[in-house]
């Protein structure tokens, strides 16, 4: 911990890092710090609580704007960094990520391969809250399926917190803010809410880490993280890991298979 | 007047293989079902899922998507590209609940006007026999019934 803020606080002085992207003591949970002096970075706290994806503020370019960051990346931010990259959405090597080994130990990540070892190296944190819900939604006949999801997402008055939250929407302009033409109806209403976390999945095929963070962020507590997850557990059923470069849909192979098209 | 339930079925199919296998099929004289409108696209890469949910939003009963068999596209890789959307969307909907059983997926090429009517025979008989989707329509319903209160609501904030 002392070690993460005499390392911020030195590359703040040096002007190697304009801003710090950590975590600080919330009233119960880590919170983010965004760490611009050396005071800010007095605050920093980096253990095992710190789940939080926090590579979402990466890409918030009214944050950002030219500056150099740093973060401290948990297990899903490092994924989401590692897909910016292949993007083309962060450059490799500009900004100083740290991060935590298995054995609890800070280490600081200079290029995407480093990012990419680490993650070999560390088990994926065990998913059993989200693979339970997911089962138990899949094991309702389809029509209660619907009267489920129709149910839940009756409730979301369209805050977009979880797109805000997500470090893979980052789009400038998003689909449901075009009018040509108006794929969402602009209002909170059961279809139009359905249809929003049906684009927002499928934009998010192949791409998303996994983090959970739109489910986290959403004031409601709907549960929309599940149908990700269930999304993330399609791709890895039909087509394997998420290669390096290109997203899932933006390529192919002639031997997917399938058995529902005549 | 018959009563029966006529079921409204949308088409998308590409224009290379499956537009022209369904040409093929009225100039072969082979009568199929009258409930499905056929709208045309470049390729099967081009069909939006979301233009598929607007089908079923705005009243149709069914969908069927179609295009060229894979390695037959004229692009090369459209219908590749088409047939991963389609195993992660319609994975997707059948887990929030959407009735998966009323989108058809088809190769049907040039050469099959025969198979066209077939799959549209088979997609009219399996909806007619599910029924009017109300679900999806009752969903969709909640918007038509509000609008005028709505637009109100925004003159006021104007």
């Amino acid at each position: 911990m002392n070690e993460l803020r005499s390392k911020v606080k030195a590359l703040l002085g040096s002007s190697e890092i304009d801003l710090f992207v950590g975590y600080e003591q919330g009233t119960r949970l880590p919170r983010p710090l965004l760490a611009a002096s050396a005071e800010d970075a007095d605050k920093l706290i980096f253990d095992e609580r710190c789940t939080g994806n926090l590579a979402v503020y990466l890409t918030r370019k009214d944050l950002m704007g030219g500056k150099k960051a740093g973060i401290a990346a948990s297990y899903y931010a490092l994924r989401s960094i590692c897909r910016l990259i292949d993007e083309n959405q962060l450059q490799d090597g500009a900004t100083k990520i740290f991060a935590l080994t298995p054995q609890g130990a800070l280490t600081s990540l200079e290029t995407i391969a480093d990012v990419k070892q680490l993650l070999q190296e560390t088990p994926a944190p065990a998913k059993q809250v989200e693979d339970a819900w997911v089962q138990e939604v899949e094991e309702m006949p389809a029509a209660e399926r619907w009267k489920f999801w129709t149910g839940e997402l009756a409730k979301c008055f369209k805050c977009y917190a979880c797109r805000a939250a997500c470090p893979m929407c980052y789009c400038t302009r998003c689909i449901v803010e075009v009018n040509r033409p108006q794929w969402l109806q602009p209002w909170a209403a059961t279809l139009s809410n359905m249809e929003w976390q049906i684009n927002r999945v499928m934009h998010m095929a192949g791409r998303c880490a996994d983090c959970g963070a739109c489910g986290a962020a959403c004031p409601l507590g709907l549960p929309v993280h599940i149908i990700a997850h269930k999304m993330v557990q399609m791709v890895r059923q039909h087509f394997g890991e998420p290669a390096d470069k290109g997203a899932t849909l933006s390529t192919f192979d002639p031997s997917d298979k399938e058995n529902f098209i005549r | 007047m018959s009563t029966e339930f006529e079921p409204k079925i949308l088409a998308f199919v590409c224009n290379w293989c499956t537009y022209a296998g369904a040409d093929l099929t009225g100039t072969s004289r082979i009568k199929y079902a009258s409930n499905v409108k056929i709208v045309r696209f470049p390729c099967t890469g081009r069909i939006d899922f979301m233009l598929l949910l607007k089908a079923f939003a705005n009243g149709s009963d069914g969908v069927i998507v179609s295009g060229c068999h894979p390695n037959d596209c004229h692009y090369t890789s459209g219908n590749f590209h088409a047939r991963r959307r389609w195993m992660l969307f319609r994975g997707l909907l059948d887990f929030l609940g959407v009735d998966v059983r009323r989108i058809q997926f088809s190769w049907v090429s040039a050469a099959e006007g025969a198979k066209w009517a077939e799959v549209v025979n088979k997609t009219v008989a399996d909806v007619r026999a599910l029924g009017p989707y109300a679900e999806y329509k009752k969903a969709a319903k909640f918007l038509a019934g509000n609008e005028d209160v709505l637009l109100k609501a925004q003159e006021v904030a104007l």
